[in-house]
């Protein structure tokens, strides 16, 4: 009789096994944005990321495999203990399949390590450190939007070519900092570049000046701004201030829309930047920004259009897949190329990057801006290959 | 390290001593309210903060929601935003701070924090957190090529405003018979009312008075800094060190110390910069080691 019983028991949970294989686990796609919504990051990624997601959803009906798509959204605060606890709770409780944007890259290591033992799956778009591809790279993690180093090396390559040989950094002085920094320097050096200085600030700071002035003395060709945010909003500004733009050219390695809108023009104009997604850049990422737009009054960031192309492709792969669960959809996703309105020309790699093409822009004069948010030109479309990183042997997944 | 010009190194004073006048201008507020109400106002670099995003709304928002001939430009803004910032000051203190008086300086603390806390949340909510950036006004704009470096006419401006202001504070406090009155009752409030002042009317304006000291600041720091709802609370760790540093109270220690202290960090920033948030609190853990009661506070 006991036997019997547990003979029973054992065939329900073969069964129930069998039917997380193929089909939908829970009978719902839940996509958790784990974001910032009310920090330093809440404007590149914050609740426009959520919108993002939602439109996604929506593009794919709402329904995958004939299964509700579902997003639901938690603040991390920047935080990899809170983002960890959230993620366990989603896990676990709120049948949450895949989280995606992650500004910070500390939360999106913390969320891959559980992600990775709980069999789902992460999208970090707004983490991008390389760190996230390197000793802690998961299989199922993938890094969407882009990382520090293909915004540093396709700025620092077209500038060094162009003939400006000499750099000097002021650089945020913690971890992210200093990886754009490195990353910069790696590719300034490649191609014959020279770096005369360097002026590590504390982070946050709102004053410049005396590290502008120093970069002015050392009289090299570009001062490179290894920071974010706020931090380069106020050095692009003071820059402008004291008269420093106009003889030596500011590059700020990592600068989204929203900065530049922040700056305003009259401020930024000139730059040189590389970005993932720019919402003027073509029919198709022109109306779907323009839906984003009307939604939040604002045109996207790099962040958030990323989060609604993995969100996209992460459904996409489920349909083709024909299930949930985490490797399959991963396998497909590393089959597909990738091709919406924000990622053209996309392979995901085994470590977890999506190698694109990228973006040179540069930021135009008032002059030329014809209407809010049309902030730059294009100024070449880099190949993937040539701006990502190469796999790290670090990685375990990378196959030497 | 140390092969820096004669030049760079004036132009590296100079720059210190522009961002030493918003540590006088903040602490002296701050030292001022203390002095009298002994309230440690936490809200101070939220008051900052709203001072200059007042600046910008008059300047560019004010024409959109009430038609082109309502704009309010920076010297209007200059005198306005203090009044302003001053006036919700005085409904604060009014309304909650009096009501602490008789508790201990904790209590004062965490009600001024959570309502810097409060105003930040407001102003992230409806300007988000990147922030808005506001124009020096046209008569400042442009330079001046000294032979060491390129001196922004608007931050010569500061520099001049703010020293003024400090005078005239100081001046104020410590040589007018109002001044003589306000010390009397930092002393011994009581006596001061046996006297028939009305210590309870003068308290509130003197918080008015130290909260009106950071607008005059914000809208100054408008044009030099990016205005985003925590460029306030950033400022204020430091400002909290010029005061204590100076000695709780005493407005001279402000102003000497907030210049002097922007010296330092300025110095600070050309020869080792990872340490230049860190050298301000250095010097007050040796001041407080040294003289308790800040270089110029008077020991109880």
């Amino acid at each position: 009789m006991k036997i019997k019983k547990i003979a029973a028991a054992l065939c329900f949970l073969g069964y129930a096994g069998a039917s997380q294989a193929a089909g939908i686990s829970d009978d719902v796609v839940k996509i958790g944005v784990l974001t910032d919504l009310s920090g330093v990051y809440s404007d590149l990624a914050g609740n426009g990321s959520v919108v993002a997601a939602r439109m996604a959803a929506e593009e794919m009906g709402n329904k995958v495999l004939g299964k509700p798509v579902e997003v639901v959204a938690a603040d991390h605060q920047n935080k990899p203990d809170v983002a960890a606890n959230l993620a366990r709770e989603w896990f676990d409780q709120g049948k949450v399949d895949m989280i995606t944007d992650f500004p910070t890259a500390s939360t999106a290591l913390a969320v891959m390590e559980i992600a990775k033992q709980k069999n789902r799956v992460t999208m970090p778009s707004a983490g991008l450190s390389t760190a996230i591809l390197g000793e802690k790279c998961s299989p199922l993690n993938a890094q969407w939007t882009t990382n520090t180093y293909a915004l540093a090396a396709g700025t620092a390559r077209a500038l060094v070519k162009e003939g400006k040989k000499t750099w000097y950094f002021i650089t945020a002085d913690y971890t992210f900092g200093h990886s754009l920094e490195k990353d910069a320097t790696e590719v300034i050096k490649e191609n014959g570049g020279e770096v005369v200085g360097v002026s590590r600030h504390p982070f946050p700071g709102n004053d410049f000046s005396s590290f502008l002035l120093k970069a002015q003395a050392s009289k090299a060709d570009v001062i490179a701004l290894a920071n974010a945010g706020n931090d380069t909003v106020n050095a692009v500004k003071q820059a402008a201030e004291f008269g420093i733009s106009k003889k030596q050219t500011v590059a700020p390695l990592l600068t989204y829309i929203s900065d530049v809108h922040s700056m305003g023009l009259q401020k930024a104009q000139g730059m040189y930047l590389t970005e993932a997604f720019y919402w003027d850049y073509d029919d198709a990422s022109r109306a779907w920004a323009r839906k984003f737009f009307d939604k939040t009054k604002k045109m996207p960031t790099a962040s958030q259009a990323g989060v609604y192309s993995a969100t996209l492709n992460y459904l996409k792969a489920i349909e083709a897949a024909g299930t949930d669960d985490a490797p399959a959809v991963m396998a497909k996703l590393r089959e597909m190329t990738i091709n919406d309105a924000v990622i053209r020309n996309g392979k995901l790699r085994a470590d977890g990057a999506l190698v694109h093409d990228m973006l040179l822009l540069q930021v135009k004069t008032p002059a030329q801006s014809k209407a809010p948010w049309d902030y730059y030109n294009v100024k070449a479309v880099l190949k993937g290959e040539d701006v990502f990183p190469k796999p790290q042997a670090a990685c375990p997944l990378v196959k030497s | 390290m140390f092969d820096i010009s004669y030049q760079s190194l004036l132009a590296q004073l100079l720059v210190g001593l522009i961002n030493g006048c918003f540590y006088a201008i903040l602490s002296m507020g701050l030292a001022i309210i203390f002095g009298l109400l002994n309230i440690v106002n936490f809200t101070h670099g939220a008051q900052f903060m709203m001072a200059a995003f007042l600046a910008w709304i008059g300047f560019t928002q004010l024409p959109q929601w009430l038609g082109e001939s309502v704009q309010i430009n920076f010297w209007v803004a200059l005198l306005l935003a203090p009044v302003i910032v001053g006036g919700v000051g005085i409904v604060i203190e009014r309304t909650l701070l009096k009501r602490l008086y008789h508790l201990d300086h904790l209590y004062g603390l965490l009600l001024t924090f959570g309502i810097a806390l409060m105003m930040e949340g407001g102003f992230r909510y409806f300007y988000g957190i990147s922030g808005v950036g506001y124009e020096p006004p046209e008569l400042l704009q442009g330079g001046f090529d000294l032979d060491f470096m390129y001196l922004p006419g608007y931050r010569a401006f500061v520099v001049v405003a703010s020293l003024s202001i400090c005078l005239l504070t100081w001046y104020l406090f410590e040589r007018t018979r109002l001044g003589a009155m306000l010390r009397a009752g930092t002393e011994n409030p009581r006596l001061l009312q046996a006297f028939g002042v009305n210590v309870p009317v003068m308290i509130t304006l003197t918080y008015g008075f130290g909260v009106a000291l950071a607008g005059v600041a914000g809208v100054l720091a408008a044009p030099v800094m990016q205005i985003n709802p925590l460029m306030g609370s950033n400022l204020l760790n430091i400002v909290f060190a010029v005061v204590v540093i100076g000695g709780l109270g005493s407005i001279m220690g402000a102003i000497v110390t907030g210049l002097a202290l922007g010296l330092l960090e300025g110095l600070t920033k050309v020869f080792y910069p990872e340490a230049s948030t860190v050298v301000v609190f250095v010097v007050m853990a040796v001041v407080l080691l040294v003289r308790p009661a800040g270089l110029f506070g008077k020991e109880k």
